[in-house]
């Protein structure tokens, strides 16, 4: 199965993960949640798949077009 | 009063450091560890380090406040707008240390905080509300329709647990009434565990605008006319201006008179200003709440007034106020806010952090207050709020002031991150923007044709 890589939209620091390694996902579900300039902005998984990968935690900046995650499609 | 703390960052830190100044005050500046470089941090006789790059380890810890006041023997704190500024403690605890606080009472700050307690408090002032009706507890309709009559249509139905808009549902006439409050009373018992609900009036077009007032802290007040902040996305901010278009005379006496009443109502000390919803076909006006501080667009005022509110605030505090009359109170032409924000109008207004490789802001002039907290160089963290810059221009006509505006955003230039410049000026030239026919759903209708432009 093909995996696919999920970017950032934007700068941020991450706020909290919301989905766990192996937990099916669909489009538009939750990964984690960004924190930048005072607004929570959610990282959603851009397809139905499962979570396989998590690349980031807490606190991390990330900048935009980080790769966050993984999924299996 | 010979030394002053401002407990904030940016250009609110700039702009009062610069009015203490002129005052003859050494002013202390404080700053957290993103921003040890700050322009605010160079402005300032001295500084003081307060802690770690995010806010409530640095700006929102009152304790490291204090103690940088103390540090620095500063004896009096000017809070700004957010952070600290609207919280009842922090001002007790400023107090508490033999500083003064340059703000209003500390009980005006818990009152009007509190969204319930700021509704009793206007009503008993005789302030218009928002109609709303008792609430109904869930499998509760008695005399439904008469509350509904009395609030009249369209009107919505309230989850008293809800928030956000979230379990609000509208009803446009008596037909579907007691459908829809028995149906969001369910709704909310499932979502919230309380099917509690209420009736309140529906502003179907409303616009935003907001009364300035100043008080003296002895039931005397004054009002310095009013702002319309109808262009907002996110509920933020965009463009302010003064007078707010087309708002009939009649309409704005009642609103400063309703907003003095207030301040009456509450001995209130120093600026404050009274936000309401005015419905944009009516004119008929509600309060919404009190800010208890100086707020991000009180320039506009200033333009058009000519006087300069954080110096009336420092003076208030220290006792060198001497009592202005209303009637020394005039407006002069016509003043709008322009605010610059790091963020990408084509990706939904998120924010753009970076560095600021190039940023020319245009040169202030008399008819042109430029307020920023950065420069060439500096880097836009994503700790704090994206406001770049604000532009205000003052002019004789709306007209005028429009294109004074215009020219001044077509002069900034910023590269590296994503601005909403181009957004602002495709706001400033539509055509119902122009036409003054602003309300707060502005730029939502219009979000495609108004963000077309590269941002």
């Amino acid at each position: 199965m093909p995996t696919i890589d999920v970017k950032t939209d934007i700068t941020g620091n991450v706020w909290k993960i919301e989905a766990e390694i192996g937990q099916a996902l669909s489009e538009d579900d939750p990964i984690m949640i960004l924190e930048s300039m005072k607004m929570e902005i959610p990282v959603a998984s851009p397809e139905d798949g499962t979570l396989v990968e998590i690349l980031v935690s807490p606190e991390d900046v990330v900048t935009e077009g980080t790769v966050v995650a993984r999924i299996e499609v | 009063m010979q030394s002053l703390l401002v407990a904030n960052r940016g250009e609110i830190a700039r702009r009062i450091i610069r009015s203490a100044r002129e005052l003859g005050l050494r002013t202390v500046a404080v700053y957290s560890e993103a921003d040890s470089g700050s322009a605010h941090v160079a402005d300032a006789d001295t500084a003081v380090p307060i802690g770690p790059a995010p806010a409530r380890d640095s700006y929102l810890d009152g304790a490291r406040v204090i103690d940088a006041a103390r540090t620095a023997g500063a004896n009096a704190v000017h809070p700004g707008y957010g952070f600290l500024s609207e919280n009842a403690e922090f001002a007790e605890a400023v107090e508490a240390a033999g500083l003064i606080w340059i703000g209003p009472h500390p009980d005006s700050l818990r009152a009007m905080g509190d969204k319930q307690r700021a509704r009793e408090i206007a009503e008993r002032a005789g302030v218009p509300v928002v109609p709303g009706s008792r609430r109904f507890a869930i499998g509760d309709i008695q005399d439904l329709d008469r509350a509904a009559a009395v609030i009249d249509y369209p009107l919505l139905v309230k989850a008293s647990a809800g928030g956000g808009g979230i379990g609000m549902r509208r009803v446009d006439g008596p037909e579907s009434l007691e459908k829809t409050v028995t149906a969001t009373q369910s709704m909310a018992q499932k979502a919230f565990g309380d099917g509690t609900v209420f009736l309140e009036r529906f502003v179907p077009k409303a616009r935003h605008v907001e009364i300035q007032v100043f008080g003296f802290g002895d039931g005397t007040a004054i009002h310095l006319f009013e702002r319309d902040c109808s262009v907002q996305r996110r509920f933020q901010k965009v463009i302010e201006e003064s007078p707010a278009p087309g708002l009939p005379p009649e309409t704005r006496d009642a609103m400063a008179e309703a907003a003095l009443a207030l301040c009456k109502e509450t001995e209130y000390r120093g600026a404050g200003t009274i936000e309401f919803i005015v419905d944009a076909d009516s004119f008929e006006f509600f309060f919404l709440e009190m800010n208890t501080r100086i707020q991000v667009e009180h320039p506009v005022t200033e333009m058009i007034v000519d006087r300069d509110l954080v110096a009336m605030q420092i003076d208030l505090a220290r006792g060198a106020l001497t009592g202005i009359d209303q009637a020394e109170i005039e407006m002069h032409g016509h003043a709008i806010e322009c605010r610059l924000y790091a963020e990408n109008p084509t990706k939904m207004f998120m924010p753009s952090p970076g560095p600021l490789d190039v940023f020319d802001l245009p040169e202030a002039g008399e008819d042109l207050r430029i307020e920023s907290g950065y420069r060439a160089g500096d880097v836009v963290t994503t700790y704090y709020d994206p406001m770049l810059a604000k532009l205000i221009v003052h002019g004789p006509d709306r007209m005028a002031a429009c294109e004074a505006a215009l020219a001044a955003l077509r002069a900034v230039r910023v590269e590296g991150i994503h601005t909403n410049r181009d957004f602002l000026i495709a706001c400033l030239e539509d055509a119902g923007f122009r036409s003054g026919a602003v309300y707060t759903g502005f730029v939502d209708d219009n979000v495609k044709r108004l963000t077309a432009a590269k941002g």
